[in-house]
């Protein structure tokens, strides 16, 4: 059969269109999305990789909730400047407990992979609910609310906990019957700032790749 | 209900599809101007929460793609594959299901991006309730769809179907894997997929919706609405055929080409390069094949501000659709990558094609819909001067501004030392942002004007019922 008739033949037949758009479409993602989601470097944690805490997974469920991801990303490519300006490269494995990913695609704000330790906690309370104050001509939004909050309110941090080790995140019974008490008397800011503070601080140069 | 027999298509469900896109269209760009001054005056928010950037911004894009965006493939593609199939809407209970399930979904989907439920993955930032309900409601517009192709009476399957047809079984395939999620409460789950293994999926999603929704789909528009409009048939069938099936195969390759010098293997993001680079030449075969077909049709364009629309739309997307493969390339990407840049190249595509060719069909079809004359032509007019000046001011202020900030960041001295701060770099954007704001203004404004004229156009008027004609019996099934 030719390819003209053949292609006649598509042409005219629903089933065989269907199939072809599917066929044609699914051979790029198999190739480029299997070797990808079955290479274990990617998904298995090393000394690179910290399992958040109950408090620090509620910080980066408010910093999800308030979309800090559209303004800032969480990727430091390997450029002189951008080593210079923000720290070491990001690695592969210091992501395997970030579901979703948070690399961001744009940086309105700067990169902030590396961002815990960098300033104190009082800083970061200070810029989250005044950002003018410290740094004049910044155009982040203010989250006020984010003082007035329970961190408990944030969502189910059992529940979420429980999701994750199903996910493989190992959490042990103590670290999801302590959840809830851990996250007494901190507001939503506390935990925001928390997840801000542990940011890229397990990586050490010693134990990379 | 609508008295339809079996000879008459079914319009008015196409009319209503139209009003919502257009409200749609209003509210997502208002959003869109309202989150641009944010960037120049960020007390705008006033210490709200539902109008923090944050949450605005995705609302932003939800609104106009799949709100804006998909009400109008819904409406152009059962405008139009009633008329290539000389059937009418197969299922027609099920379109109305859909018609209205959808605006349902972007309406609450909406409240719940301002109430904060967000996955965080672009483009497919709603929670799993909304992505179950997206899946229902999409493989029912795929049985309504391929069912009214299934049932027609013309032989031949007519290349706008394939584009229409793509962008249902594509995104159903997409929106399923990459949104697959352990719940944990009603507005919160977490990701099956985890670090570079999501990024990867989460950017074979987020660029192929891009390809087969805001390209693929409306491609199908361009191919049907160009030549009916320009009264003159594809200049060459076998080019758009052969564009189909290359388009269809390169796009799904090109996703990690926003993963460049990211925490992915290297080979993926090389060959995402290589693949966008060829994606070029499908592209611009279905453009020069669009602007062939009215190249001996120039006259009309003087006169009717909808094929005006079109042909310009069409100068867009071949515009978009090459700086794409161009920002692609990791030594282009190195700077555009992270900048305003890829915002205006967004915009390059949203503006200047998405709504461009949208607006082109809705001046189309409205008056044919109701059997009336446009209301206003000389507004259509305007409405084109101001599209086409705010979407140009806009790419320019953000090449502006995103070239400056890409450089600015890369920039190290003799020693290897910055050359300049974050701060001030970012400090130095604000001139661009007050373009931007501006040329949101003037497309919006523009965007008032159709909405008025498409009101009075539609005022008091009903479907016209349009008869189904008789088949050639040379091409009938």
């Amino acid at each position: 059969m030719s390819g003209l008739s053949l292609h006649k033949k598509i042409e005219e037949h629903t089933g065989l269109l269907i199939f072809g758009i599917l066929f044609v479409t699914a051979l790029g993602g198999l190739v480029q999305l299997l070797p990808i989601l079955n290479q274990d470097s990617l998904s298995t944690a090393t000394a690179n990789s910290h399992l958040y805490t109950a408090v620090e997974l509620t910080g980066r469920d408010i910093y999800m909730r308030e979309g800090c991801s559209v303004c800032h990303s969480q990727q430091i490519r390997p450029l002189i400047a951008e080593v210079e300006r923000y720290g070491p490269y990001s690695r592969a494995d210091e992501f395997v407990y970030d579901r979703p990913f948070m690399w961001g695609s744009k940086r309105t704000g700067p990169d902030l992979h590396r961002i815990g330790g960098k300033y104190s906690d009082d800083w970061h309370r200070i810029h989250l609910l005044d950002p003018r104050a410290v740094i004049p001509a910044s155009i982040m939004p203010a989250y006020p609310w984010l003082e007035k909050r329970d961190a408990s309110q944030t969502g189910n941090v059992t529940a979420k906990l429980r999701a994750l080790r199903t996910l493989g995140h190992p959490y042990t019974d103590e670290d999801i019957e302590a959840a809830e008490a851990d996250l007494d008397g901190l507001k939503e800011i506390d935990a925001l700032i928390a997840y801000l503070q542990i940011l890229g601080t397990s990586y050490s140069e010693e134990t990379a790749l | 209900m609508e008295a339809v027999s079996e000879n008459t298509y079914h319009d008015r469900i196409v009319i209503r599809l139209i009003q919502f896109s257009v409200l749609w269209a209003v509210a997502g760009m208002l959003a869109g101007v309202y989150i641009s001054a944010e960037l120049i005056w960020p007390g705008l928010d006033f210490g709200q929460f539902w109008l923090s950037f944050g949450r605005l911004r995705p609302l932003h894009t939800n609104g106009i793609i799949f709100g804006f965006g998909v009400s109008a493939l819904m409406a152009t593609a059962f405008y139009s594959v009633q008329r290539t199939s000389h059937v009418p809407l197969f299922a027609p209970k099920l379109a109305w299901f859909i018609c209205y399930g959808w605006q349902i979904i972007v309406l609450l989907g909406g409240l719940s991006l301002l109430a904060g439920w967000n996955t965080t993955k672009e483009y497919a930032e709603l929670e799993w309730p909304f992505d179950i309900a997206i899946a229902v409601l999409w493989v029912s517009f795929g049985i309504v769809f391929f069912g009214t192709i299934a049932t027609r009476k013309i032989k031949p399957i007519y290349i706008s179907n394939w584009f229409y047809g793509a962008l249902i079984i594509v995104i159903a395939m997409l929106h399923i894997v990459n949104n697959l999620a352990i719940p944990v409460t009603i507005d919160k789950s977490y990701s099956i997929y985890a670090g570079a293994q999501d990024a990867v999926v989460q950017w074979w999603y987020g660029h192929n919706a891009v390809g087969f929704l805001l390209t693929g789909g409306f491609l199908g528009m361009v191919y049907y609405f160009l030549p009916k409009h320009a009264e003159r048939p594809i200049w060459s069938y076998r080019l758009s055929v052969v564009a189909f099936w290359a388009f269809a195969y390169t796009y799904i390759w090109a996703g990690p080409h926003h993963l460049h010098y990211n925490s992915v293997p290297e080979w993926v993001q090389s060959l995402a390069m290589v693949m966008s680079v060829v994606l070029l030449a499908p592209s611009w075969a279905t453009m020069i094949n669009g602007i062939m077909t009215v190249s001996s049709a120039w006259e009309k364009l003087r006169t009717d501000p909808a094929l005006k629309f079109i042909v310009l739309s069409l100068a867009f997307y071949g515009l978009a659709t090459f700086e794409g493969p161009m920002m692609s390339i990791r030594s282009v990407n190195v700077v555009s990558h992270f900048t305003d840049w890829t915002i205006g190249h967004v915009h390059s595509g949203a503006l200047g094609w998405n709504a461009m060719i949208t607006y082109g069909t809705f001046y189309f079809m409205v008056p044919r819909l109701v059997g009336r004359e446009l209301h206003s032509v000389r507004l259509a007019n305007i409405h084109f001067a101001l599209a086409l000046a705010g979407t140009l001011l806009y790419i320019v202020a953000m090449w502006a501004a995103g070239v400056s900030q890409g450089l600015l960041w890369l920039s190290v001295d003799q020693l290897g030392e910055l050359s300049f701060g974050f701060r001030d770099i970012m400090a130095s954007m604000t001139p661009y942002y007050l373009l931007r704001l501006v040329a949101g203004l003037i497309f919006l404004t523009g965007t008032f004007l159709m909405t008025y004229n498409l009101f009075m156009t539609l005022k008091g008027q009903h479907a016209t019922k349009v008869t189904v004609p008789a088949v050639n019996p040379a091409y009938g099934v």
